[in-house]
């Protein structure tokens, strides 16, 4: 019984922080897929350029943990506008195929481009003291960096569901998302909207690739090999919510740690079994809007 | 594209006109004089060539439901795989090597199961679709490497023995043999494929592609259609993979993977998707760019094919034929729904 | 930062020495991973053969040596196998060398025996692919020469009694389970799990598995995982669950020791217990000269590890069996040049097995300890001249 109980807090502990990880990258392409209805595959880019941003920052400037973290999401952020207002713009009116296309070509370029200036290997970094070996939560001794990733995503997801509840922006751009003609018509300014709502998901997914260089390593191939993991989380979550894109994180965090843990030959067969049963069943997504 | 019509009641005029998109052009010619030409002109070439003409086999199939029908997918490596699968199994297990039905049989597997997830599936659309589609791919990929008895897992599967093609040509470490085997399978794929595109059955695909709700409301069974062009297409997919197999001996997970699936659909759009002769150009300028190119600089060959996919999507959408196209002003059917 | 050098096709050709008319040109197919996340195996070989061929000019018997790269890319197979096909039937190469990953030296055996091509194999090491092909040799290492021994040891010499072990699974993942596992039961241990850690192509967060055996409370925790990215992350998650603090001690072959990824480690590295063939740290004057010549090559920041010494050696063997031969290479004349070949490479004493094909090389045991700031391995045991124990013992495959 111990055992058991034992291994049913690690396998939901676990899974809470690989969620969170999953939850911060994958939230931001979920806003931008549901306000602009671009299916942007380069995303897990914007994410593998912060990990790289922080790399840098780290090693090259000497710039501590917590302010690249955050330098590496507003760095990024920037980076995204142009790309925004030159490349996705033009396809907002387009079909799906075009997006994929033209997004899948800017992983590629940025796969080449990281490979060129970093080289292949993966990259690593040395995290603070505090971040390193385990802490004692009360109930339980858990490794530091992964309860520091579960706080990191507790905060965001507060600070989420206060900027879009809250706040006029947020209100905006729950408007746009729910009707862009209406939106537009009351005089919102909805291409201003998409720039804002596109550096900021970027600037999330900076911060998730630059928390998971620790969790999961960096590595030029990491916009390819974790895209499916993001789709996932949006599509089953439901475009464009918050809240969905959080739930959808826990689940599949939790089944897939727990299938793992409990069935390691079966690979990541839960994973992909449980999206296409909750894609079937609710094609919208949990939250999505039908 | 005009309003697609009904069978009957065409006026003289618009007979002619399908009558004349139906009717071979003579520059329909010229991929089969290239490839055989390339037989005598790169006889060193050949293990390119059949892998080159296997990839058109499987980028065809892609045509005919993205191009013709509308249907994005993201996972139709699953059925070039269940091909390869089959054939290998079949020759591996039971030993039977014969190549010609092996090939058919891997068809049939790949057409079975595309008949039953299409059968699910393509009640979906847009971005559900693509993930559905991606996802069913992967956990195909994961049930064999777990399958390991049967598909050898991740070490892949061993151990398969073609016989010689009618009991008298050899495979040959050259691949001369299988560059015309596999060039005879394309033509026939080709052949079936251009007959559908141009029956009532592939007009009417059209239309559903370019507005479903049209063909919903002229009483078209939408699914049922989609369903069919989707059985063929992961048949035509299946029969790809069968020749994959007997090619290399030897199959891999790589075979299902999202890699594959992704660069047959990159392939199809650089050559132009919706005209059956972009799956020939699309996918030589890649591979044989990709063989060239890779040689000197890998980060440059992905870079560059990144770069050829943005300017394609965004100043030639109808990838290169349709680049063509605009430039000679080709074609009278030029309007590409 | 460094800028990756272009890999251009044709990279070495080497004159002909003054007054030998009767020089050949020899062409050697070389199919490395250069691009995705396995390049930087590509680069440690790459380079592990440039070093010999820019030291040692002579020694090829005058001939010319020309070598043309492919890239495997992945460990899928078919990529490498068509990469072989080509470079047999386009650019009719004499020899094939390089392979990093098991799958892909598997795939490519058929056509060397094909082809009549020797293929000398400088890194897939599951057990039995020599057995592949009459044309095939080994310069690297079998997973069974550190996994067998590494059981043995961790029953003898650690005290353990129960151990567990984690694998990637794929071929070499699954040979070196099965390695430990007998050297570990034959000695008298208890194997209580093996656990498969996903495939090898992308790195998994561990945490779950590992989280099993911290709660199995094995004595010992065998890992293997390809050489790379994984090796860092394992020892990550080994240091972030405290199972060092639970008194499980985290052993396996050299690959999760990997020079160039000792610094990026934590220091719950300290301690661990490896059995391999080479590390850049060996503190012999051969090595030594060696690691300078490295260094002065390619820059002080970078170490040659085991794939490194496996394309230095590699390259030997290679030159011994052109010189041996004139330069008119076949197959038979490789093979027969090559077996019973010795070498004195900077990992010690090597052999080619004149039976197996394979090689014969000291098995050391490593300990990782931390001296001036740095993570180096120190060598606290070796088992001499240790033949495939997998073939030795006829296990499975291996006949």
């Amino acid at each position: 019984m111990e055992q058991f109980a034992k291994a049913a807090i690690s396998i939901l502990f676990d899974g809470v922080a690989y969620a969170m990880l999953l939850f911060i990258i994958s939230v931001g392409l979920s806003i931008t897929m549901g306000l602009m209805g671009f299916a942007n595959l380069a995303h897990g880019a914007f994410a593998m350029l912060g990990g790289y941003v922080m790399v840098s920052l780290m090693l090259k400037a000497g710039v501590p943990f917590l302010l690249a973290l955050v330098l590496a999401a507003i760095i990024v952020a920037l980076i995204s506008v142009p790309f925004e207002r030159y490349l996705y713009r033009r396809l907002y009116k387009a079909g799906e195929l075009d997006q994929v296309l033209l997004s899948i070509g800017l992983v590629f370029m940025a796969t080449a481009t990281i490979t060129f200036f970093f080289g292949p290997s993966t990259v690593s970094i040395s995290v603070p003291e505090f971040l390193k070996g385990q802490v004692n939560l009360g109930f339980g001794i858990f490794p530091a960096y992964r309860t520091f990733t579960i706080a990191v995503g507790l905060v965001m997801i507060v600070a989420l569901w206060y900027g879009f509840e809250r706040t006029i922006t947020g209100a905006k751009i729950r408007a746009a998302v729910d009707n862009r003609r209406m939106a537009q018509s009351i005089g919102i300014d909805v291409d201003r909207l998409f720039v804002i709502t596109f550096a900021f998901g970027s600037g999330l997914a900076a911060l998730g690739g630059g928390l998971a260089i620790e969790i999961l390593g960096m590595s030029p191939t990491f916009a390819l090999t974790y895209l499916v993991f993001f789709l996932i989380v949006v599509a089953v979550g439901g475009l464009g919510s918050i809240r969905g894109a959080f739930v959808a994180a826990l689940v599949l965090g939790i089944i897939d740690t727990a299938g793992k843990y409990l069935w390691p030959d079966g690979g990541a067969f839960f994973i992909y079994a449980v999206t296409i049963g909750i894609l079937l069943i609710k094609p919208e997504g949990l939250f999505g809007k039908a | 594209m005009t309003d697609t019509p009904s069978d009957s009641g065409f006026t003289p005029d618009a007979r002619l006109y399908f009558r004349a998109r139906e009717g071979w052009r003579w520059a329909e010619a010229l991929p089969w004089i290239v490839a055989i030409a390339a037989f005598f002109v790169f006889p060193d070439y050949m293990a390119l060539g059949t892998q080159i003409l296997i990839a058109i086999i499987f980028a065809l199939s892609l045509d005919l439901i993205l191009g013709y029908a509308g249907i994005v997918t993201l996972g139709h490596a699953a059925y070039f795989g269940a091909g390869a699968y089959a054939t290998g199994m079949l020759s591996a297990h039971l030993g039977w090597g014969e190549p010609i039905s092996a090939m058919l049989f891997g068809g049939l597997v790949g057409a079975a199961l595309g008949f039953l997830s299409g059968w699910v599936l393509l009640r979906y659309h847009g971005l559900t679709l693509l993930m559905l589609t991606l996802a069913t791919a992967i956990l195909l990929m994961e049930g064999a490497n777990a399958a390991e008895y049967w598909t050898g897992g991740f070490d892949g599967l061993v151990g398969i023995s073609i016989w010689p093609l009618f009991n008298h040509f050899e495979y040959d470490l050259w691949g001369h043999t299988y560059y015309w085997y596999a060039l005879a399978v394309l033509f026939c794929c080709f052949l079936v494929a251009r007959r559908i595109v141009h029956s009532s059955f592939g007009r009417s695909l059209v239309g559903i592609k370019g507005n479903v709700n049209r063909m919903h409301a002229i009483g078209t069974p939408v699914h049922g259609k989609l369903v069919k062009i989707y059985t063929i297409s992961a048949g035509m997919a299946g029969i790809a993979g069968g020749l994959f197999a007997e090619s290399n001996a030897y199959v891999t997970l790589d075979v299902m993977s999202f890699a594959r699936s992704g660069t047959v659909l990159i392939m199809l759009v650089l050559g132009g998707t919706g005209r059956l002769y972009g799956a020939f150009l699309g996918t030589v300028v890649y591979l044989v760019l990709e063989d060239e190119l890779a040689k000197l600089s890998p980060e440059f060959w992905e870079f560059g094919i990144g770069l050829l996919l943005v300017v394609v999507v965004l100043f030639m959408r109808g990838g290169m034929l349709g680049a063509l196209d605009d430039l000679v002003a080709w074609a009278r059917g030029k309007g590409k729904p | 930062m460094k800028i990756h050098k272009l890999l251009l096709g044709v990279t070495a050709l080497f004159g002909l020495m003054a007054g030998q008319a009767m020089a050949e040109t020899v062409k050697i197919g070389v199919v490395l991973p250069y691009s995705g996340g396995a390049a930087q195996f590509g680069e440690q070989i790459d380079r592990g053969m440039n070093l010999f061929i820019s030291q040692n000019k002579d020694a090829f018997g005058g001939n010319e040596i020309e070598l043309i790269k492919r890239d495997s890319k992945r460990p899928g197979g078919d990529i490498a196998k068509n990469a072989v096909q080509e470079l047999i039937t386009r650019e009719k190469v004499n020899l094939l060398t390089g392979f990093v990953f098991s799958p892909n030296a598997m795939a490519s055996a058929p056509l060397a025996t094909q082809g009549k091509v020797p293929m000398v194999i400088m890194n897939a090491g599951t057990a039995w692919i020599p057995s592949l092909s009459p044309y095939i040799a080994r310069v690297s290492f079998t997973m069974w020469h550190a996994g067998y021994p590494m059981g043995e040891y961790a029953h003898n010499k650690l005290g353990c009694k129960t151990a567990a072990i984690g694998f990637t699974d794929y071929p070499p993942g699954k040979d070196s389970r099965n390695a430990f596992t007998t050297g570990f039961e034959k000695a008298g241990g208890k194997v209580l799990e093996a656990i498969p850690m996903g495939g090898p192509r992308e790195v998994p967060d561990f945490t779950p598995f590992f989280q099993r055996v911290k709660n199995a409370k094995p004595d010992c925790f065998y890992i293997f995982v390809p050489a790379g990215n994984h090796s860092v992350a394992v020892v990550k998650t080994y240091a972030s669950l405290g199972m060092g603090d639970d008194g499980i001690k985290l052993i396996g072959p050299g690959d999760i020791t990997q020079d160039t990824k000792l610094q990026d480690m934590p220091k719950e590295a300290e301690g661990m217990i490896t059995v391999h063939h080479y590390s850049a740290d060996y503190d012999t004057p051969r090595n030594k000269a060696f690691v300078k010549a490295w260094k002065d090559a390619y820059g002080a920041d970078t170490t040659p590890d085991f794939m490194g010494v496996a394309g230095y050696d590699g390259m030997a063997a290679i030159a011994h069996a052109i010189t041996a031969q004139s330069g008119k290479v076949t197959a038979e004349g490789t093979m027969k040049a090559l077996s019973g070949w010795t070498y004195d490479s900077p990992r010690g004493k090597i052999m080619i097995d004149p039976e197996t094909r394979d090689i014969i090389h000291d098995s050391n045991v490593h300990k990782v300890v931390s001296k001036d700031g740095r993570m180096m391995i120190e060598v606290i045991d070796t088992i001499p001249q240790v033949k495939d124990p997998c073939k030795a013992n006829k296990i499975g495959k291996c006949k």
